[in-house]
């Protein structure tokens, strides 16, 4: 019986424990943050947010809507994409995890000697995935895979606001199939290096 | 003080009878109230008599997935009549009481609009609940090169308007309730930004575009305000903003990936997926900041895609074991009941349906579900995939 009367508080002061433990749980672990070269605020003045305006619902008139690229104060316009130098680097990832294998830390050692040889270059990280998993979960998940490079990058000594993420979710698979080994490669971050445009 | 007295000489006598009942015979009992199980409710027998072409079509699709049945006259429990030549006009009979229940004719518009008014007015004189036959949804269209466009359209897919003409890859529309914009990611500035879009005036303008991720915008039922994924702080968070993308405020803080915010119809929560202890989980953080809970949806796991009902009381999501699920749970969270395989259900302003996309062939088209019945039906497709389908409310 006095075992029991003990067991409750000891239980409720666990349950306080893990309760409050949970709810401090705020402090983020292993983030770097993404410095602010875009700005997100409308109404920053060197940001041209309004875009060419698109058709009214019902109008059948689209010919003067199509895509007319959109001015931006971004760091990394400007810039030419090089899809081949890094091509080889390419790192794959388990399923619905963004850790970095051990077995990929060679290929980032590559990427991150190319822009320590090259001080202009900059680079884009695009994180994918396998089509298991609903788009916009994927979409967060290949962000998380890109991220995921940028801070080991960062660690490596390269400083990350040369380096860009992108995001394509399931949208861009290296290989259609659905089977394991499609799955395998398209669960991957792509590095593209950037290099300035001459006479800009 | 009449209905106590009343309550207090009728409870005896009920209870004296039902004493007396029980003594009898167990096997008299006979229970007549309709139960309303998720997935398992018995659909409406009705009769169509009278009608033809693009009319009969709106009539069955429409009552088809707001769960009625179709049945020889005989069978019915109403017997909806008329003509569709020139106008739709309709007779809805009860056959247990025989009285009709309404006769009404339409004049005006489309044939079609005609029978979904009809359609509308029999859910509503049956049922009690609002139809979905004029109601709208917005949903992506995706060709095999992952290029995609925005588009709008009737629920039942019919009457669809391109809404972007970027050939860029796109995302996540929502719109804004109660008025005729949408809200999107695209790819288009060669990022994936949230854009604003006024479906009257054709004006756009972009909220979110920071570094990293900007996707997933979700109204709040007010209007006032906007939940969504950035990744600009090194992560893929929830976030919200004003409506106009001013005033942004970061309410989770995991290094874990959180996708798809939507809103409780109070506006006080935001539910979206997110990875707990290594494992994918539904939660919920107050709109305004603070501890966040989870939602339990015991019997499935890897829940994603959450949509909140208008009425407040589920949650419905999609689950992954091997195969994407169309699963529902209280939105308080509990045990999850499968529907029918299919992702990303958006309700319908009356709680009462879902349109989704699932596996045709390899490819993604939508479909619109009833919750109660399971009947479901798919919608004509635009182009190579169509999905992230969001009801209009």
């Amino acid at each position: 019986m006095k075992t029991i009367k003990l067991i409750y508080p000891l239980a409720f002061a666990l349950a306080i424990t893990l309760a409050t433990t949970g709810c401090h749980n705020h402090k983020a672990v292993g983030v770097t943050p993404i410095p602010g070269s875009r700005s997100g605020m409308v109404g920053d003045n060197n940001n041209a947010n309004t875009l060419p305006s698109g058709d009214k619902l019902g109008s059948d008139n689209n010919a003067n809507a199509n895509g007319i690229p959109v001015a931006s104060a971004d760091t990394f316009d400007n810039m030419n994409e090089d899809r081949a130098a890094l091509a080889a680097y390419t790192i794959h990832f388990a399923f619905d995890s963004a850790a970095i294998k051990s077995a990929e830390k060679s290929n980032l050692e590559s990427v991150a000697s190319a822009l320590k040889s090259d001080a202009n270059a900059k680079l884009l990280i695009e994180g994918n995935c396998d089509d298991r998993g609903t788009e916009e979960y994927n979409r967060s998940l290949g962000e998380r895979r890109a991220l995921a490079a940028r801070e080991a990058l960062a660690k490596d000594g390269v400083d990350p606001s040369r380096i860009r993420t992108i995001s394509y979710g399931k949208d861009k698979p290296a290989d259609p199939g659905h089977d394991e080994a499609a799955w395998a490669k398209n669960r991957r971050d792509d590095f593209v290096l950037l290099h300035p445009k001459t006479g800009v | 003080m009449k209905n106590t007295i009343a309550r207090l000489i009728v409870l005896p006598v009920v209870l004296a009878f039902a004493a007396l009942n029980f003594c009898r015979a167990q096997e008299e009992i006979n229970i007549q109230t309709e139960i309303n199980i998720l997935g398992q409710t018995k659909p409406i027998p009705v009769s169509l008599e009278g009608f033809t072409g693009e009319a009969a079509e709106v009539l069955k699709f429409d009552l088809y997935v707001q769960g009625f049945s179709f049945v020889a006259p005989e069978a019915a429990q109403y017997r909806i009549s008329g003509s569709s030549v020139g106008n739709v006009v309709g007779f809805v009979t009860d056959t247990v009481s025989r009285q009709t229940k309404f006769s009404r004719s339409y004049s005006g518009a489309s044939l079609r609009r005609q029978a979904h008014a009809f359609a509308d007015d029999i859910v509503l004189a049956i049922t009690g609940r609002k139809g979905i036959g004029q109601t709208k949804i917005a949903f992506k269209a995706q060709a095999p090169t992952g290029s995609g466009e925005i588009y709008v359209s009737d629920f039942d897919g019919h009457n669809p308007r391109e809404v972007t003409h970027d050939n860029a890859i796109v995302a996540a529309p929502a719109w804004v309730p109660g008025r005729l914009a949408v809200y999107y990611t695209s790819y288009q500035p060669g990022n994936p930004d949230i854009f604003y879009h006024n479906l009257s005036t054709g004006e756009r303008s972009k909220v979110a575009f920071f570094s990293g991720l900007n996707t997933s915008a979700s109204v709040s039922p007010d209007g006032s305000k906007l939940a969504m994924i950035l990744s600009r702080n090194g992560s893929p968070n929830v976030w919200v903003c004003n409506a106009n993308g001013t005033g942004f405020k970061q309410l989770t803080m995991s290094p874990e990936d959180e996708s798809s915010p939507c809103w409780s119809p109070d506006g006080q929560w935001i539910c979206f997926a997110t990875k707990i202890k290594s494992r994918r989980v539904l939660a919920k953080v107050p709109a305004g900041g603070g501890a966040i809970q989870r939602i339990p949806t015991s019997g499935v796991s890897n829940p994603t895609d959450p949509d909140w009902s208008p009425d407040g009381k589920w949650i419905a999501f999609t689950s992954q074991m091997g195969d994407f699920n169309i699963c529902v749970v209280p939105a308080g969270g509990g045990s999850a009941t499968v529907l029918v395989p299919g992702q990303h259900p958006s309700w319908s302003p009356n709680s009462r349906t879902l349109v989704l996309n699932r596996d045709a062939r390899g490819r993604q088209s939508l479909s619109v579900l009833d919750v109660l019945t399971k009947q479901v039906k798919d919608i004509g497709r635009i182009s190579g995939n169509d999905s992230q389908p969001a009801w209009a409310k």
